[in-house]
């Protein structure tokens, strides 16, 4: 046997070494379980090596695959700063005509409820000079804007033109020290001149002093200066104080709030209501309907007509109070001018029927409200 | 009259075989069989195409060539072979055998032929490469009862693939030999 085995001893030991690996197969075949102790030696054995392969590869080529990663950021960097440049611009972009569109979309409403006629210019160029308080518009004599023309924003009134060319126009700003125009308070309906000041702001001159105007009263446009229209905005009350001869009151021009790039060249004006204070607001696209009418001492209705004149409408106070001393006239059977006693003119006012044939339209009298003044009433806008 | 394995001539040549056997460092022989089985799990991680290359496989016929010593191959074999199969999810033995086999053979080749030849360790190579896919399969199929899907022209496209990377491993295995050849 021993000879056997030396003389075959190569041949046996492998038959041994396959004999044994056999075995240990068929034992977890039939156990159908590892012999885990060769395992947990083999993974012990490799688990160190493995550690450190892990280690120099992470520290090796890791590091050049994180090299090259950077280098591949660092150009897509350069290009998401790119595009990042590019969508900033895109945007102010779009922002800018996001704008435009909304100032657009505010002059085209106050366009339809403003009764004058006018058209849309923008302004493309400031005049030469530090203190120039004018200013050049691409509309001129060829769209019919002539000199004088006054020019207006949603807002308030700008300017006037002073000079018109085929293509383009010349306005004087309200602020320019030269500029001046007819003024009335909405609430206190005091009449003045709003004088530019070379500044931000407008000087409303020739107001007694005993004339109370309070700070955040609006000024209208009068109409008295032939210019502008009766009834635009000029701006709110900043100042208002005592001076040596009149009151110092300075406005701030309401159109230049918001800057100024496009505007409306009044071709033809109309001369429109003055608003309440609580109504100012009442422009641009959150314009609501028409302002109701002011309300009625008399508690008459605005469209109800009087005996007289049928188709009258009142539009001042005076005309009120002149109607109303003669219905008190007419209660009291007195007339006026003809000399006699004095009417009682705190003697209650019976409300007036129209008669059928002079105003078939009336509206019926609306019940008075305890303050005593009228229901308001809504009123169309004048085109 | 005496075995022929046994003759005076025979005796000679086997000595003068033995003496041309190489040696390694103890280092050597527990490192790089255990380095072939960590590249085997580790490489396929970050190279799908990794697992083509059979490490373990190259290492066995290396040392059982350069030690041309039989049980030698066939302890390497069975070494490298139960490694391999410790970190794998088949029962132990079935690389342990194939390999074991690999190794006896090529251990037996390298007393007969110079394993110095670039061109033979090719053949040789490519030769166990396929011997061991093929016992492998049998092994497979004849203990577990599976049939492993294993298609002849990959295996052999395999084999010579496995063979060029031998080469140049093989060269640098050389340089780990303490004879210095």
């Amino acid at each position: 046997m021993d000879g056997f085995l030396g003389r075959y001893r190569n041949l046996s030991v492998l038959v041994i070494v396959i004999m044994a690996q056999l075995v240990l197969l068929a034992v977890q075949v039939k156990n159908n379980q590892d012999v885990r102790l060769i395992r947990v030696w083999a993974v012990t054995a490799i688990t160190p090596l493995a550690r450190v392969l892990e280690g120099i590869r992470a520290n090796t080529f890791g590091l050049a695959g994180e090299y090259w990663q950077l280098i591949e950021i660092r150009s897509q960097n350069q290009t998401l700063k790119a595009d990042v440049d590019r969508f900033k611009l895109e945007n102010q972009y779009l922002k800018e005509e996001l704008a435009t569109a909304k100032r657009v979309e505010a002059m085209a409403s106050f366009v339809q409820r403003n009764p004058n006629k006018t058209i849309g210019a923008r302004i493309i160029g400031a005049g030469a000079g530090m203190n120039s308080k004018v200013v050049f518009i691409d509309r001129g004599s060829t769209s019919g804007v002539l000199k004088g023309m006054p020019v207006i924003t949603p807002d308030g009134i700008v300017g006037k033109v002073t000079a018109s060319y085929p293509t383009g126009s010349q306005v004087m700003l309200i602020t320019d020290p030269t500029f001046g125009c007819g003024v009335v308070s909405d609430k206190s309906r005091v009449h003045g001149t709003a004088r530019g000041q070379g500044n931000n702001q407008l000087l409303v001159d020739y107001i007694q002093n005993e004339q109370a105007v309070q700070v955040g009263e609006i000024f209208y446009t009068s109409g008295d200066d032939r210019i502008f229209p009766k009834g635009l905005p000029v701006g709110p009350v900043r100042v208002s104080r005592e001076g040596k001869l009149f009151k110092e009151i300075y406005v701030a021009p309401a159109a230049f709030e918001k800057g100024l790039e496009e505007v409306l060249v009044v071709l033809e004006g109309v001369h429109q209501q003055i608003l309440e204070l609580s109504q100012i607001t009442n422009v641009g696209p959150e314009a609501k309907p028409m302002a109701p009418p002011l309300p009625d001492s008399v508690a008459l209705p605005l469209d109800a007509t009087p005996k007289q004149n049928p188709n009258q409408r009142f539009s001042t106070e005076a005309d009120r109070l002149v109607d109303r001393y003669k219905a008190i006239g007419e209660q009291q059977g007195l007339s006026y001018g003809n000399g006699g006693r004095v009417p009682n003119f705190n003697a209650p006012v019976s409300p007036r029927v129209a008669p059928p044939k002079a105003a078939p339209t009336a509206v019926p009298p609306v019940k008075p409200n305890p303050a005593g003044s009228a229901a308001p009433a809504v009123v169309p806008p004048k085109q | 009259m005496p075995s022929p394995e046994y003759t005076e001539a025979n005796y000679v040549e086997g000595r003068r075989r033995k003496s041309s056997s190489s040696s390694f460092r103890p280092i050597v022989f527990f490192l790089v069989p255990l380095f072939s089985v960590l590249l085997d799990i580790f490489l396929p991680r970050f190279v799908e195409s990794a697992r083509t290359l059979e490490f373990p496989l190259l290492i066995t016929i290396y040392f059982s060539l350069m030690k041309r010593q039989p049980i030698a191959g066939v302890a390497i074999g069975a070494t490298i072979g139960l490694m391999q199969d410790s970190l794998s999810q088949q029962p132990l033995g079935m690389f342990g055998i194939v390999k074991t086999i690999v190794g006896y053979f090529a251990a037996s080749v390298s007393l007969r032929f110079d394993v110095n030849n670039p061109a033979l360790r090719f053949m040789l190579c490519a030769f166990f490469f396929v011997f061991h896919q093929f016992f492998y399969w049998v092994m497979v199929r004849a203990l577990l009862g599976q049939v492993p899907n294993i298609n002849g022209l990959d295996e052999l496209v395999r084999a010579l693939l496995n063979s060029a990377v031998a080469l140049p491993l093989f060269f640098l295995l050389d340089k780990l030999r303490e004879d210095g050849s």
